[in-house]
């Protein structure tokens, strides 16, 4: 075992780890996804095409998010364009596949990726200032839930939003006070911070709702646009409004961490909290904000799920049921970048938009997209193909002196 | 990440020589001690019965109908008969905590490496997944061989599931929390497919059921308690028992444990030692997904005999299992009581319990509330250790405020 670990430390594991060779890599299997269609592999179905397309703009967001940009959005066109010449290619022999692949398709990416995007950019705050959030996923629960009880109680979604933020932003601040003041491990905190919010949610459905919600409650309306063409408003012309809010959180979050003093002091606080300090920078305060913020931002992500389109006023216990960590995925995915981690979060929401249009055909094409985004994570952390950066001092505790 | 609480505990040596009560506690807080463990069970159901007084019911009726659910009346009429109520219920306790010991060594063996298993869900999955495909396999085999084949079969492949995250985080340096949470989805949608519609390992009698096929007669494990078409307590048990010693015994009796708690210690002063920190993070690791496999293996020859989908769904016993390790301190012990406490919680809360105070659905849930509440106090002891300490402060006339405040921020 040691002789197989020290022969990854030389030249060439270095090599393979450049982010370059991963986008040229990427480009390779962007063409492959092509090539599976046309003989002589011939692949009957378009799964193939496709899990290696996604492969390949993986690693092109993944090239993309470490300096070598060009490359990287060229392998993610390459990705692209293999998946698109893969299924015109085996279209000729399926016929059906216009069911699958149609505007709705690219509207249902969109709307599984809005949690996601919430929830990356929500752990992105929380990380940049330092602290290591495990317990995305328990927050977007709370948000799930006491998301509908606000919007049942409350008689609109506005307060269900509300009611689901401030539900996110408490467990939060519950974590915050043990991660930050207690100094207690951020990933045990993390970790029962999810199973508090599993049982809190579970406990209170039964409590309030007896196990289901009867009746309709108010959900988040969707935006309606007309008069764009038939593709346009397939895809973008019905997307519920907090989509588009994800879409501004990626524009703002970037604005407030890269251009505005607040977010070079947040920086500091993740990258060197000792230095932060030294120069006046209050690193308790930046990183309770953050947290709190974090939790706010995961739980609308979480309102999403129960109050939007796909759980149209409904909560099942564990409804969340992973998505926190796809998003904590995601978040990793895009080097701790809003870009990039907008890209991964739509690129893993295209993957769960396909397992879900693929069921009807083959269970196996849809376990496939399911675990797909879970599978490229794996890849992601263990920095084979590239290095993941995370703030110098993500997770660990700050002790003033 | 333990470095910091250095300011707020004295060092244990200077903490010993001092003599106080909050002295001794720190010292039996490094050693391993109880004062803690018992402080945030007791916290922890506090604060549950607290939200169960919220909602309107009485918190210490429904904890005396948890308690009788649990099979812990038992004790005030004891019988080997598990034809009562009461001896039923222990026997079903028991054969949860079984298996609760298993995933809590799973998460214990890598904690006491400096390695944090979330995995035990997952390698308990590919565990149960091994154990039903060599079981239902070889039907018409002799009992004992088919058993064997199937434990260890379920034991390794727990093993090699839990031996990527190792051997990521050896070569890599990929964080095991991470690769873990990811292999648990990863291992949660395989089973989903393999038992649900269709899927290779779905039962051939059904097609609509996503459930999978029953093992053979012959690779189910004995009863020792009660009767085998009632969920009876199983050689499990032992086989559980049994994996706590070999624990105890690997850890402080071997050089394999000495030398993963050298490394789970200070990787960096292991290294100096001679030791090879990299083969030891992946055996570490290894261990630890075997205790959960184990666990897969004995659950299914044990008493499930047949999985679905929907149970993959809602099964949590590989994540009690971090609950029972860390409230054990990682030690075997430890991790017995726990599994016994988690156990008790498990049954007493769903099946076993018959309540006019609080109905099983509701219950479940303060099962988790609790198990929440656990591990985040158990990963914040240092706030029952400065509560601790602020009362011997306040004992004294002088209080030393400064350093007080300075531990604080």
């Amino acid at each position: 075992l040691s002789t197989w670990s020290q022969r990854l430390d030389n030249p060439v594991s270095d090599r393979l780890r450049d982010p370059a060779s991963t986008g040229y890599v990427a480009i390779l299997l962007g063409a492959f996804a092509a090539v599976l269609a046309i003989p002589p592999i011939e692949a009957r179905s378009p799964t193939w095409p496709i899990a290696v397309g996604i492969v390949a703009i993986a690693l092109g967001i993944w090239t993309a998010t470490r300096g070598r940009r060009r490359l990287g959005w060229g392998a993610v066109a390459a990705g692209l364009v293999g998946i698109g010449l893969g299924i015109l290619a085996t279209k000729s022999g399926t016929g059906n596949l216009d069911t699958v692949f149609n505007t709705t398709l690219i509207a249902q990416t969109f709307g599984f990726a809005t949690p996601l995007v919430f929830g990356a950019i929500a752990g992105m705050f929380s990380e940049r200032s330092g602290v290591v959030n495990i317990g995305l996923e328990g927050m977007m629960l709370m948000g799930a839930f006491w998301g509908v009880y606000g919007a049942d109680k409350g008689g609109s979604w506005v307060v269900g939003l509300l009611v689901g933020m401030a539900a996110g932003g408490l467990l939060a601040l519950v974590y915050a006070y043990f991660a930050i003041h207690l100094r207690a491990d951020q990933i045990v905190g993390g970790t029962a911070v999810n199973f508090l919010a599993y049982g809190i949610t579970g406990y209170f459905f039964q409590q309030f709702f007896s196990g289901q919600v009867t009746g309709q409650v108010s959900t988040v309306p969707n935006l309606h646009i007309a008069g764009l063409g038939k593709f346009l408003e397939g895809s973008i012309g019905d997307l519920s409004w907090l989509t588009w809010a994800s879409f501004a959180l990626v524009i703002v979050s970037y604005i407030v961490l890269f251009k505005t003093p607040i977010g070079l002091r947040i920086r500091a606080c993740g990258e060197h909290p000792r230095a932060a300090d030294t120069v006046g920078i209050n690193v308790y305060a930046i990183r309770y904000g953050c947290v709190v913020l974090s939790g706010l931002l995961v739980a609308i992500g979480g309102v999403y799920l129960s109050l939007g389109p796909q759980g149209n006023g409904t909560f099942i216990n564990n409804m969340t049921n992973g998505r926190g960590f796809i998003a904590l995925a995601a978040m990793i995915f895009g080097n701790w970048r809003p870009g990039g981690a907008f890209a991964a979060a739509i690129l893993f929401g295209f993957s769960s938009a396909l397992a879900l249009k693929l069921q009807v055909y083959s269970n196996q094409a849809s376990t496939l997209f399911a675990i797909l985004p879970y599978v490229l994570t794996l890849v992601a952390v263990a920095g084979v193909i590239g290095r993941t950066v995370a703030p110098a001092a993500d997770g660990k505790p700050y002790a003033k002196q | 990440m333990t470095e910091p609480k250095k300011d707020l505990v004295e060092s244990p040596e200077q903490a010993a020589s001092t003599g106080t009560l909050a002295a001794r506690l720190s010292l039996s807080q490094r050693a391993g001690g109880v004062a803690v463990p018992v402080a945030t069970v007791l916290l922890a159901f506090i604060i549950g019965g607290l939200v169960v007084l919220a909602t309107g019911h009485n918190p210490l009726l429904a904890y005396h109908d948890i308690f009788n659910g649990a099979g812990l009346n038992w004790i005030f009429h004891p019988s080997t008969s598990t034809q009562t109520i009461a001896g039923y219920n222990l026997s079903q306790t028991l054969l949860q905590s079984a298996t609760l010991i298993l995933t809590g060594l799973a998460v214990a063996f890598a904690f006491r490496c400096g390695m944090f298993n979330i995995g035990g869900q997952g390698q308990y999955f590919v565990g149960l997944i091994v154990a039903n495909w060599l079981g239902v396999s070889f039907a018409g085999m002799s009992p004992l061989p088919h058993i064997l084949i199937a434990i260890i079969g379920a034991t390794l492949a727990g093993a090699a599931w839990a031996g990527i995250a190792g051997v990521l985080k050896a070569t890599t340096g990929a964080h095991e929390v991470i690769s873990t949470i990811m292999l648990n989805y990863i291992a949660l949608y395989m089973a989903t497919w393999l038992f649900g519609d269709s899927g290779p390992l779905q039962n051939s009698t059904q097609p609509t059921v996503p459930v999978s096929n029953p093992i053979a007669g012959s690779a189910q494990l004995p009863v020792i308690w009660g009767t085998i078409g009632f969920q009876g307590l199983d050689i499990g048990f032992l086989i559980a028992i049994a994996a706590l010693i070999v624990f105890w015994a690997l850890i402080n009796r071997t050089t394999l444990g000495y030398e993963v708690r050298a490394v789970g210690f200070n990787p960096d002063a292991a290294a100096y030692g001679g030791i090879n920190v990299k083969k030891n993070l992946i055996r570490a690791m290894a261990i630890s997904g075997a205790f959960a496999g184990l666990a897969g293996a004995v659950d299914m020859l044990g008493y499930l005999y047949q999985y679905g989908s929907l149970d993959v769904a809602v099964s949590q016993v590989g994540f009690i299992g971090i609950a029972v390790a860390l409230l054990g301190r990682n030690t075997a012990l430890g991790v017995l009581l726990g599994s016994l406490i988690f156990g008790g919680l498990i049954y007493g809360t769903t099946q076993g319990l018959s309540s006019n105070v609080i109905e099983p659905e509701l219950a479940t849930n303060l099962t988790y509330i609790i198990q929440g509440l656990v591990v985040l106090f158990i990963g914040a002891d240092i706030l029952i250790l400065y509560v601790w300490n602020s009362r011997k402060r306040l004992r004294r006339k002088s209080p030393p405020q400064a350093p007080a405040k300075a531990a604080v921020y």
